[in-house]
């Protein structure tokens, strides 16, 4: 573990976000558990996806990773310093560091600032750079994007879904972060463009060595840029793994459902459809036991009762890191799903 | 006779044209996909079928008739009894298409009364068989259910429940599960081609998920700008794509590239309304474009069965004919 220590730079460790929601003047508040302890580690010019339907969890995250939103509890520490613990000066200097690119970069950027504007304002606020060089340094990171210099003076409504997406990218990139975390940052673009935006998203990654959290419900995206895989459901994680270990041995029979319910475009990939019935369950009333009895075909009473814990799969010792969280895993009772045989 | 055919479908707001010159047909019980980016005309041609086109769209066509009825010709009272009925549609988002003002067994029952007509408890049975067929748990009780209570899955359903009331027999859906989850959009699907093969609809599906085209559709047209580039039967269309922005389409998914290999993606955009080129759409972005392409529109080859609108096809291999 010593050797991936150095290059490890952001540490999650059982992080947790409880939203205390009001009933009613004499009712208790209830509680919803948007992200129930989380673990990860996240290496240099690594990407970590996040995967899960929405209203699993998989935004809070993200924003609790860049520090939008304070955790309730756990510990998140960007090479070995602790986020949580820090002053407020601190912690706005290591800010810098953990920038975002939202979802939909028609809401994302404002309307009324120039693209020049947009891009400067956090060196505005975090740096002591002249006029001249903030407009330099934007100019370097526009073009990086594939922006052009006329493009500095014009306004959001002026740019096609892409190019907002890239003038998002731009602006993450302004403060030299080591991370980026990227809540769904193609699933508004159209597929010509999507691959744009993936390749452009590539290269930053190779050429500035930036660590990406990339949180998405797209599979076939995930499959292409991921290097390691988190699969979410209702706030907790229920796999967890490398690419390989996650689409060519997928355990979990939400990974699976998952899986088998993307769209394939070659009839040899397509699996044999798992049908899950109903839909996420409301975090405000959760399940007892695994939070995905109710819809999992492999249920028993022991699922009902007992929240299953993530485990390491013991079946394969070459699995190193695959980590599962269901009881009918650990006690062998699925069977193995063949691809292609649809 | 096919159940819809279409003939030079052209629809024009002022001096643009978002549907230019389409001609398809659909049979019945055959699955039809149309895919295309945002912009390229798939919904508005959709809407002109149902005459959904408000003012100043303009919708002109050679040929546009419903099981051998002439839609254009048709007096406005008639045409209004087929569409709902015969030719029904499910729209993109279900939170915001269904009327947040009155419950789901009132927009139920609203379409029932309107087409077919029944006392208030025949049209309450009714709307409670559909939402069984739909498949929602304890139908009674959602049916005095506003749309905000329901999750966009159930919204979706409740569409679909809607569109299926009076047996149409073109099923429209533009979009149906964009706005939803990969499970809840197996779910959806599932469900849709249930019904089409039950009932022996004619369905077009409209989405820009090819793989999703892939899987369910018999025939597939490939749209671009307001035209149709390349249609054909699915699995032709998508192993040996005959158009090359069919080709780059493919190409940029992220199935088609191994490992960590970049994406080829296509340049550029598809051009809105001041950026239409001369010649060929697709000129500006085309790998293979020559000034021959830049000047001259190409015209539509092959019959309605396998058409392609290119003046070098791709071959087998996926290069363009000398």
């Amino acid at each position: 573990m010593n050797q991936s220590d150095s290059k490890l730079i952001l540490k999650a460790e059982d992080l947790k976000q409880h939203y205390h929601v009001k009933q009613g003047l004499f009712k208790p508040d209830a509680v919803v558990k948007a992200v129930d302890g989380i673990s990860f580690n996240l290496e240099k010019g690594k990407t970590l996806a996040v995967v899960g339907e929405s209203g699993c969890g998989k935004s809070t995250l993200g924003r609790m990773l860049t520090m939008i939103e304070t955790p309730t509890s756990g510990k998140l520490a960007h090479l070995g310093e602790d986020l949580l613990t820090l002053s407020a000066d601190a912690q706005a200097k290591l800010r810098q560091k953990i920038q975002i690119i939202f979802q939909n970069p028609y809401g994302s950027l404002n309307p009324r600032k120039k693209i020049g504007a947009i891009l400067e304002e956090p060196l505005v606020i975090n740096t002591k750079l002249s006029k001249t060089e903030r407009k330099e340094k934007a100019l370097t990171i526009m073009a990086k994007v594939g922006l052009k210099t006329e493009h500095y003076d014009r306004y959001p409504h002026m740019f096609s879904g892409g190019q907002r997406q890239r003038i998002a990218i731009a602006r993450g990139l302004m403060l030299d972060p080591n991370v980026i975390v990227a809540d769904e940052p193609v699933s508004a673009l159209d597929v010509s463009v999507q691959a744009q935006v993936l390749n452009l998203m590539m290269d930053l990654q190779e050429e500035f060595g930036l660590s990406y959290v990339f949180i998405s419900h797209d599979l076939s995206v995930v499959e292409h840029i991921a290097d390691d895989v988190m699969v979410m459901y209702l706030g907790k994680v229920v796999e967890q793994g490398s690419r390989e270990q996650l689409f060519e041995n997928p355990k979990h029979p939400y990974t699976l459902a998952l899986l088998s319910s993307t769209p394939q475009l070659s009839p040899d990939k397509r699996r044999v459809r798992i049908k899950l019935q109903g839909e996420l369950p409301s975090p405000l009333n959760p399940p007892s036991g695994c939070a995905f009895h109710g819809r999992c075909s492999y249920a028993n009473d022991r699922c009902k009762t007992e929240t299953p814990l993530l485990r390491l799969d013991d079946q394969a010792e070459q699995e190193q890191g695959h980590m599962i969280a269901c009881h009918a895993v650990e006690e062998n009772r699925i069977e193995a799903i063949a691809v292609g045989a649809a | 006779m096919s159940l819809l055919q279409l003939e030079n479908l052209s629809v024009t707001f002022g001096n643009f044209r978002a549907v230019d010159n389409i001609s398809y047909k659909v049979e019945e019980g055959e699955v039809l996909g149309i895919v295309g980016e945002s912009g390229s005309g798939k919904s508005v041609s959709s809407l002109s079928i149902m005459g959904l086109i408000d003012f100043p769209g303009k919708v002109s066509a050679d040929q546009l008739t419903f099981d051998g009825q002439d839609l254009q010709a048709m007096p406005e009272k008639q045409r209004r009894k087929l569409t709902g009925s015969d030719i029904a549609m499910i729209f993109q988002d279900p939170m915001t298409s269904l009327n947040p003002c009155f419950t789901v067994g009132y927009q139920i029952m609203e379409a029932l009364k309107t087409h077919q007509g029944g006392s208030k408890k025949e049209l309450r049975t009714r709307a409670i068989e559909l939402l069984t067929q739909v498949g929602i748990p304890a139908p009674e009780s959602r049916l005095d259910n506003y749309p905000h209570q329901l999750s966009g899955g159930m919204s979706q359903r409740v569409m679909i429940a809607m569109s299926i009331a009076c047996d149409p027999r073109l099923l429209i859906a533009d979009e149906p599960t964009t706005a939803l989850d990969v499970t809840i959009q197996a779910q959806i699907i599932d469900l849709l081609i249930e019904l089409q093969r039950k009932k022996q609809m004619g369905l077009v599906l409209i989405t820009h998920d090819l793989a999703l085209v892939a899987e369910v559709a018999h025939r597939v047209i490939v749209m671009y700008a307001g035209q149709i580039v390349e249609s054909g039967p699915a699995s032709e269309v998508f192993s040996t794509p005959k158009h090359p922005y069919t080709q780059a389409l493919l190409a940029s998914l992220p199935e088609s590239a191994s490992g960590k290999a970049r994406l080829e993606a296509l340049p550029g955009v598809v051009p809105g309304q001041y950026d239409r080129p001369l010649g060929c759409l697709l000129s500006p972005r085309c790998p293979y474009a020559t000034d021959h392409c830049r000047k001259v529109e190409p015209a539509n080859q092959g019959d309605l069965d396998r058409q392609v609108k290119c003046h070098t096809p791709l071959d087998r291999e996926g290069r363009p004919a000398a």
